[in-house]
C-alpha cells in the first residue's frame, strides 16, 4: 500500500489565524482515515484544501501521484459530504443524486440505472420524488452519501457528517458508513471532533491541534501510546502526574513525583535524567484494593492513597483517590459478581498500583525552559 | 395565567377559556385600531378613486371637458385603434426590456453584495441607496444634461467618433430605456440581494464538488435558490415601468410615447376624462394580469410542496 492522497508541507492562513501549519500527511488507498481534533484545529480546512475549495498558501496536494493543488473542485476526482449535507432544496431526491451524472452529460438510460442502484443502496427507492425538506436527518444524510458516491470518486471527503444527528441515529449511521466503506472500497477522509467516531471507524487517525498534526497512528496506537499530552488528554481519560526523571535503568526510568515514592516507568521516548515529564496512566490501567499488593516493587508501582469519590456505573466503578496533592482517577471493571465483595467506600484507605509498562511519559519542558518562562519577556534574549 | 389553578379544577379551565376569548377579542380590536388609519387612507385615496376611474371609462365625454349623461362603450372600443395598439405595444416592450436589463444587471450585483465582506457590503449598499436621497426629477434632469447635444456623454462619444453630429442621444426610445433602467435598477437589486443574502452558498460548493463548472453551479443552483427574489424584482420593476409617465415625457419624444403620456395628454390637453379613464383601466388590467398569474403560480407551487414532516427512521 502506498500513499494515495498526499499533503506535502501544506499551510493555510486566514487573516491572523494560521489554520493549517506546514502539514504533511499521506493517506493510503482504500483507507478510512480520520482527522480528529477540537474545533478550530484546522481539520476542516485540510478537507476543504483536498476538495479544492481553499487554495493552500504553501505546499502541494497529490492524488494518485498527480499534483492537484491548482485544480478547481469540479476537476478533482473527490467528492464531499458536507456537515449540513447541502442538498439542493429545489430538487427531488432523485435529481439530487443524479446531479453529478447530469452535469457530466451521461446518457439518460445510464443515469436512470445508476440512480436506481444508488437509491437501492441507501434503501430510499420509495422516497425518490421527495424534496430534501420532507426528509428526516438520517435520510438527508443517506442522500448526501449517494449523491457523492455516484460519481465514483477516488476519495470521499466527509465533514463531520454525523454531527447534525441525534445520538441514536448517529450510532446507526456510524455502522452504515462503515458498511458503505467496506462495500465501495474507496478511500475515506473523515473529519470529526468526536473521538468515539474516529476510534470506531478509522484505520488510522491524525490528531490535530492548532493547525498541526500531533500524532498519526492506528486508534490503538494513539490511545495506548500518545506522543504528546494534548493527544493523551484529547483521546480518552487519563491521569497526569508532574515529575522529573531521576535515573535511567535500561529501558525503564525512575520518576520523582512530589508526594509519591519514586516510581518506575517504561522509557518509550528516550528521556534523560533531569527531564521534566508528565507521567500519565489511563484510569483502567490502575488497580485498586484495600490490601497492599503482593508484588516486587521493581515492575509495579504501589502507592497508598485515600478514596475521595466513588461512582458506581454498573459494569465498572470510578474512584478518585488522593495522594498528597494529587487526585488520581481509577477505573475498575467488574468481572465477577460484585455484591459478594466488600466494596471500597468513600474515605477508605487503599492501595493503588500499576505496572511500569502501563504508564507513559509525556515531555513537559526542560528546567532551562522553565527558567526562561519565569523571566519577564524582555529579558529572555539576554540569557 | 395561574397554571396551578387551571390544572386542579375544571372551573379553572373554563375561566381560562373565557380569558382566551376575551384576549382574542381585545387583540382583534387592537388590530383594527392599528390598521384602521392606513385602511381608511387606502380606501379614501386609492380604492374610491380607482373605482371612479372605472366608472368614468363607461361615460361619454361632453365637449366642454366634463362628463356627459348616460353610459357608453364607445370610448373603450376606440382603444382598439391601431394608433393605441402601437403605443400599447411600445409601452410593453420598453417595460419588458427595462425589466430584462434591470434583472440582468441586478443578479450579478446581488451576488457580489451577498458575497462581499461586511464592511464592503455596507459601502456597496450605500451606493445603491444614496441616489434615493436626491429627487427623482433632479436625477432625470441630470441625465438630460448628460445626454444633451452639449452634454458630457454626447461630447465624449463624439470625441471618440462613436456618434456624429446628426445622432441624438435624447428624445428617443433608447434614451427612455436607458433612464428607466437607471431609475428602476435599485428596485431590482434590493430584493435580489435580500434573496442572495439568505442563500446558502455551500450549495454552490456542493455543485462545484459534484463536477459543475462555475457558471453551471450559478445557473443550476444559485438562480433557482433566489427564485423568489427574482420574481419580486420582476414585479417591482415591470409594474411601475408600465405606468411610466415622467421619464418618457422628459427624455422621450413623440416616437417614444408610452400609455402614461397618452393618459396625461387626454386629461391635460384634450380634457377628455372618460378617454383617460379608459386608458387607465386598460393599464390597470395589464398590471393586474401578470400579478395574478404570479400569485396563482406561487400558490400552485406551495400546494405541490406538502408540509409533512417525515418520521425519523431510527
Amino acid at each position: 500500500m502506498s500513499e494515495f492522497l498526499e499533503f506535502r508541507g501544506v499551510s493555510k492562513r486566514f487573516g491572523a489565524i494560521q489554520a493549517v501549519d506546514n502539514v504533511s500527511l499521506e493517506i493510503r488507498k482504500g483507507e478510512f482515515f480520520s482527522l480528529l481534533g477540537p474545533s478550530g484545529c484546522g481539520k476542516t480546512t485540510m478537507l476543504r484544501i483536498a476538495a479544492g475549495f481553499e487554495r493552500p498558501d504553501g505546499g502541494r496536494v497529490f492524488l494518485d501521484g498527480a499534483d492537484i493543488t491548482e485544480l478547481p473542485p469540479n476537476k478533482r476526482k473527490v467528492n464531499t459530504i458536507f456537515q449540513s449535507y447541502a442538498l439542493f432544496p429545489h430538487m427531488t431526491v432523485r435529481d439530487n443524486i443524479a446531479f453529478g451524472l447530469v452535469i457530466a452529460k451521461r446518457p439518460a438510460a445510464e443515469i436512470d440505472r445508476e440512480v436506481g442502484a444508488m437509491l437501492k443502496l441507501i434503501q430510499m427507492e420509495d422516497q425518490a420524488h421527495k424534496k430534501p425538506d420532507q426528509l428526516s436527518g438520517g435520510q438527508k444524510q443517506r442522500v448526501a452519501v449517494a449523491r457523492a458516491l455516484i460519481n465514483k470518486p477516488d476519495v470521499l471527503l466527509l465533514d463531520e457528517p454525523l454531527a447534525a444527528l441525534d445520538l441514536k441515529l448517529r450510532q446507526k449511521m456510524l455502522i452504515e458508513l462503515d458498511m458503505i466503506h467496506d462495500e465501495v472500497g474507496i478511500t475515506f477522509l473523515y473529519v470529526t471532533h468526536d473521538q468515539g467516531e474516529a476510534m470506531s471507524l478509522s484505520d488510522r487517525i491524525a490528531v490535530m491541534d492548532a493547525g498541526r498534526i500531533e500524532q498519526i497512528g492506528t486508534p490503538a496506537e494513539i490511545y495506548e501510546s500518545p506522543r504528546t499530552s494534548f493527544v493523551a488528554a484529547f483521546i480518552g481519560d487519563t491521569n497526569f502526574l508532574e515529575g522529573e526523571v531521576t535515573a535511567v535503568e535500561g529501558e525503564y526510568c525512575c520518576v520523582r513525583i512530589p508526594g509519591f515514592p519514586e516510581v518506575s516507568c517504561f522509557n518509550d521516548k528516550g528521556l534523560q535524567p533531569g527531564n521534566l515529564v508528565y507521567l500519565s496512566i489511563r484510569p483502567e490501567k490502575i488497580q485498586i484494593s484495600r490490601d497492599r499488593p503482593l508484588t516486587n516493587t521493581r515492575d509495579v508501582n504501589a502507592i497508598p492513597a485515600k478514596v475521595e469519590d466513588v461512582i458506581y456505573l454498573g459494569s465498572n466503578t470510578k474512584y478518585w483517590v488522593r495522594r498528597d496533592s494529587h487526585r488520581v482517577q481509577v477505573m475498575r471493571q467488574h468481572f465477577r459478581f460484585f455484591l459478594d465483595e466488600k466494596p471500597i467506600r468513600w474515605k477508605d484507605d487503599v492501595w493503588i498500583w500499576w505496572s511500569s509498562d502501563d504508564g507513559f511519559m509525556l515531555e513537559r519542558f526542560r528546567r532551562d525552559d522553565e527558567k526562561l518562562m519565569s523571566l519577564p519577556p524582555q529579558k529572555v534574549g539576554e540569557q | 395565567m395561574n397554571r396551578k389553578g387551571e390544572a386542579s379544577s375544571p372551573r379553572g379551565s373554563r375561566f381560562r377559556f373565557m380569558e382566551i376569548i376575551r384576549n382574542q377579542r381585545r387583540r382583534n380590536l387592537q388590530e383594527w385600531l392599528l390598521t384602521s388609519p392606513s385602511l381608511l387612507w387606502l380606501s379614501a385615496f386609492f380604492l374610491v378613486p380607482t373605482l371612479l376611474v372605472f366608472f368614468l371609462a363607461f361615460r361619454p365625454a361632453d365637449p366642454y371637458g366634463g362628463i356627459g349623461a348616460g353610459w357608453t362603450l364607445n370610448t373603450l372600443k376606440a382603444l382598439g385603434h391601431s394608433y393605441y395598439l402601437d403605443i400599447a405595444w411600445r409601452t410593453l416592450w420598453i417595460s419588458l426590456l427595462t425589466t430584462a436589463f434591470c434583472v440582468l444587471l441586478a443578479v450579478p450585483a446581488g451576488y457580489a453584495l451577498a458575497r462581499a465582506s461586511e464592511k464592503r457590503r455596507r459601502l456597496l449598499l450605500m451606493l445603491v441607496i444614496v441616489p434615493f436621497w436626491t429627487s427623482f426629477l433632479i436625477r432625470i434632469f441630470a441625465w438630460k444634461s448628460l445626454l444633451h447635444p452639449d452634454g458630457l456623454v454626447k461630447k465624449a462619444l463624439d470625441a471618440l467618433g462613436l456618434t456624429g453630429p446628426q445622432t441624438s442621444l435624447l428624445y428617443n426610445a433608447e434614451a427612455v430605456l436607458l433612464v428607466m433602467v437607471y431609475t428602476f435598477l435599485p428596485f431590482a437589486i434590493l430584493p435580489i440581494y435580500a434573496a442572495a443574502e439568505k442563500f446558502d452558498f455551500r450549495l454552490v460548493e456542493a455543485a462545484r464538488d459534484l463536477g459543475a463548472r462555475p457558471f453551471q453551479a450559478f445557473r443550476k443552483v444559485f438562480l433557482p435558490g433566489i427564485q423568489r427574489g427574482l420574481l419580486t424584482a420582476v414585479l417591482v420593476v415591470f409594474i411601475p415601468a408600465l405606468g411610466s409617465y415622467v421619464i418618457p415625457d422628459l427624455v422621450g419624444g413623440p416616437s417614444s410615447e408610452m400609455i402614461g403620456n397618452k393618459i396625461a395628454q387626454r386629461v391635460f390637453v384634450d380634457r377628455n376624462l372618460p378617454h383617460a379613464s379608459a386608458l387607465s383601466v386598460v393599464l390597470i388590467l395589464a398590471v393586474l394580469a401578470p400579478l395574478l398569474a404570479i400569485l396563482v403560480l406561487q400558490r400552485k407551487r406551495d400546494k405541490e410542496k406538502p408540509q409533512v414532516i417525515v418520521q425519523e427512521d431510527a
